[in-house]
Formats: C-alpha cells, sequence, structure tokens
C-alpha cells in the first residue's frame, strides 16, 4: 500500500494574497507529489509516524521523503481561507500557551522567531514535549520533531512553517519576514486545537490522512 | 610647527589600516543583468545580487563590527556565539563573489591547458566531469552548492556538495573554481522546481576562462 499525495482541502486560490495560487499549486502538485513519489521509491514500509519516530533505521531518501510527505500533508491542514476558522486557539491550547509564553502573541513572536533564523531551507515548528509542556524549535531540510535523534527537540508538531524558498519565492523572493507574518492570517487554529486535544496532549503524533 | 606634525600623524596614520575597520561591499556584477539569459533571467539575477547577495555583506559586516567589540569586551563566548552568523553570511560572500565571475554572456569555449588536462586525468573527459558536477547538485537535500574543487595536497581536481552557505575552502580545504547556487532562490522564479534543468543549463554560460585562471592561481601561487 503505497503513499498518496493527499487531495487539497481547498482550492489553489483561497490563501490569497497571503500565499499565493501559483505557490499552493506547484507546492503541492509537484513538491509534494515528487516526495511522495521518491518515498514510495524508497521504503516499502507504510506507517510515516512510525518511520519518522524511528529514522535512524532509514536511509537518507526516506528521511528527506517521508519528511517531506508529513510534514506537506499537515502544512495544507495547517491553513484554511480567511474567515473559516478561528482567528486564534481556544479551550485548553490558549491556556496553555498563554501559560507557557505569556500569550498567544508571545509565542507568535518565539515562533517567528525560529522560522526566520533557520538558515537555508526548513521548518518552524510549536508542539508538545513527552512531559506535556509546549516547546517552539525549527528543523533543517525535511527533518521534524519526531525524528529521534535528529531533531534538536524532540516534540509532537500541532503546528508547522515551512521556510523552504519554494514556498514563499514567487510571491515574497528573499522577504520571508513578510511571509511568515502574512502567513499567521491563514492559519487553521480550529484544526490546531483539535491536533493538541485529540492526539498531542495524550501523547500521539498527528496521523495523516485522518 | 604643530601643522606640521599633524600632517604627519594623518600620513602615518593611512598607513595603520586597524585603525579604521573596512567594511565588505557588494562587489558589482561583470555584467548587466539580463546578460545571462536565457538560461538566468535578468529578474533572478537582479533580485540574486541585489537582495540576497547584499543582505550577505550587510549582515557579514555587523556580524564583524559584533565579533570585534565582543573581543574588546574580552569576551570569547560572545565571540563564539557569533560563529554561525559568520559562516552564514561570510560563506554567502564568498560563495556569491566567485559565482558572479564564473559566468558570462554565452559561456567560453571547453577548458583548454592545464585546467583541461587535469579534467580528463581526474574524471575522464570533460563530459563525465560535467555529468558528475550535475548529479552532485541535483541531488542535493535542501539549499547549498556543488562544487569543483582543486585539492592542492594530493594535486587533483574534486567535485562536492557543500550545505547552505559553507565555504569550500575553510569547509573542506578545496580550493574553488566552479561552483553552482542551487538554492531555491537561484532559479526559483524561472525553473520553479525544475532544478535539474537549471543545473544543466548553467553550462551554457560557464566562464571557463576565468576558471581556468582560478586553477593557476590555486596550482603556483
Amino acid at each position: 500500500m503505497s503513499f498518496q499525495l493527499p487531495p487539497l482541502p481547498y482550492d489553489y486560490q483561497v490563501l490569497e494574497p497571503f500565499v499565493d495560487k501559483e505557490t499552493m499549486n506547484l507546492h503541492h502538485t509537484k513538491h509534494h507529489q515528487t516526495y511522495v513519489n521518491n518515498l514510495n521509491g524508497a521504503t516499502k514500509d507504510s506507517d510515516i509516524v512510525a518511520i519518522c519516530q524511528n529514522i535512524k533505521n532509514y536511509p537518507v531518501a526516506v528521511r528527506n521523503n517521508g519528511g517531506g510527505h508529513y510534514n506537506h500533508s499537515l502544512f495544507w491542514k495547517w491553513m484554511a481561507p480567511v474567515g473559516s476558522s478561528n482567528v486564534a486557539p481556544t479551550g485548553t491550547l490558549k491556556e496553555k500557551i498563554e501559560a507557557t509564553f505569556g500569550s498567544v502573541d508571545e509565542m507568535k513572536k518565539k515562533f517567528t522567531d525560529a522560522a526566520l533564523t533557520r538558515f537555508g531551507s526548513g521548518w518552524a515548528w510549536l508542539g508538545v514535549q513527552k512531559d506535556g509542556s509546549l516547546a517552539i524549535s525549527s528543523t533543517a531540510n525535511q527533518d521534524n520533531p519526531l525524528m529521534a535523534g535528529v531533531a534538536d527537540v524532540e516534540m509532537i508538531p500541532i503546528l508547522g512553517l515551512d521556510v523552504w524558498e519554494h514556498a514563499y519565492y514567487l510571491k515574497y523572493q528573499n522577504r520571508r519576514a513578510e511571509y511568515i507574518q502574512q502567513w499567521w492570517n491563514v492559519v487553521n487554529w480550529d484544526e490546531v486545537v483539535k491536533y493538541y486535544d485529540n492526539f498531542a496532549s495524550k501523547n500521539n503524533p498527528v496521523p495523516i490522512n485522518q | 610647527m604643530f601643522a606640521n606634525i599633524a600632517r604627519v600623524l594623518a600620513q602615518s596614520s593611512k598607513k595603520c589600516l586597524p585603525l579604521v575597520r573596512s567594511k565588505h561591499s557588494l562587489p558589482d556584477l561583470p555584467y548587466d543583468f539580463n546578460a545571462l539569459e536565457p538560461v538566468i533571467s535578468a529578474e533572478i539575477m537582479q533580485v540574486h545580487h541585489q537582495k540576497h547577495h547584499a543582505t550577505y555583506v550587510n549582515n557579514l559586516n555587523v556580524a564583524e563590527e559584533k565579533l570585534f567589540e565582543a573581543k574588546q569586551r574580552g569576551s570569547v563566548s560572545d565571540q563564539i556565539a557569533l560563529t554561525s552568523a559568520l559562516k552564514f553570511n561570510g560563506g554567502g560572500h564568498i560563495n556569491h563573489s566567485i559565482f558572479w565571475t564564473i559566468l558570462c554572456k554565452d559561456g567560453t569555449s571547453e577548458p583548454e591547458g592545464e585546467l583541461a588536462e587535469a579534467i580528463k586525468r581526474d574524471f575522464g573527459s570533460y563530459q563525465r566531469m560535467v555529468d558528475l558536477l550535475v548529479a552532485t547538485s541535483t541531488g542535493i537535500q535542501g539549499s547549498g552548492w556543488g562544487w569543483l574543487g582543486y585539492n592542492k595536497q594530493l594535486n587533483r581536481l574534486d567535485i562536492v556538495a557543500c550545505a547552505n552557505q559553507d565555504p569550500l575552502q575553510a569547509t573542506t580545504g578545496l580550493h574553488p573554481l566552479f561552483g553552482i547556487d542551487v538554492w531555491e532562490h537561484a532559479y526559483y522564479l524561472q525553473y520553479k522546481n525544475a532544478r535539474p534543468d537549471y543545473v544543466k543549463s548553467i553550462f551554457k554560460i560557464a566562464n571557463w576562462r576565468k576558471v581556468e585562471e582560478l586553477f593557476g592561481k590555486a596550482r603556483h601561487d
């Protein structure tokens, strides 16, 4: 049973003007599709979460493409058109964020900083650590915080931002700071809250294709 | 008398360069932004040079200023904390400064002289060297550079990949001869995700005369 490219939960243009239609199209149909194709060529295993958690047992092609497939599968769900989700986290996650960072704004500042200071390609993350505490980190390339022994901060990611140049270059060119700032407008906080409530707070990684 | 002393002091201080810390500056491109079309678009050249390379230069200057201050304060810890910023931005400045010079409008004829002999000896043929450099550069995960470099100790050419802006010589000891920037910013506006097309095309605008010069310097200096 091979990996499949998940369909986008919305049309390519719905995140405009924050994330442009052409980027969404290329990002999904080319970049993510390539990760899926290469992943299928690199392993017969089918549990992507287990693969990430045991990534040291796999060759680098699986790390790059397995990470790419997992990360992007969630990335599409972490975004939603303006107006279709709460504009801020709610419930227990909101309390947890405030307790950890002081406020949602402070959390966003730290997250933004992680995204800005990741040199080269990578991702910024908000996640839940083994002890239940929230943390923010970044990883290089297609690594993610599930990858034990690889990620600096091991945690269950509940929100991630792609800062590879392909994620923003057509619209923002070198202006990564502007891309990050605009991206906050399309974060699907309801989905993030769901991932926290249903998975991460119970020490379970978020499955894809759910 | 005092005017004479002042003039002598002024003249001698010009010879004491450390009194004024020099800053790095963005080198001019040796050609117009559109010179490398159709292989690399004018739009890419402009953003790549005026934004990306300029930012490395600016940030390098900031990092070096902080390094100087940290040294003056006697803080080894603060100096060490600047290592990443120096590598990222210093590497970016070094790499791009070389990059602009090894490309030229319409490219040149294939390598000649000593360089051609070395390529034949170490790779079998020019085409095999190109194939290896294409494969190496295309295969880089994330951001980085593919390099043809010279190992002076072994008197041998080599092809390696460097991650991010890691500078070839400081990282591997190899003298940089011909490098291919495979950060997405180097090609995305024109080639989108088709990195292999960009990498293969770049040989149409390779300035082998410059590369021969770099090789000569590395061999004989």
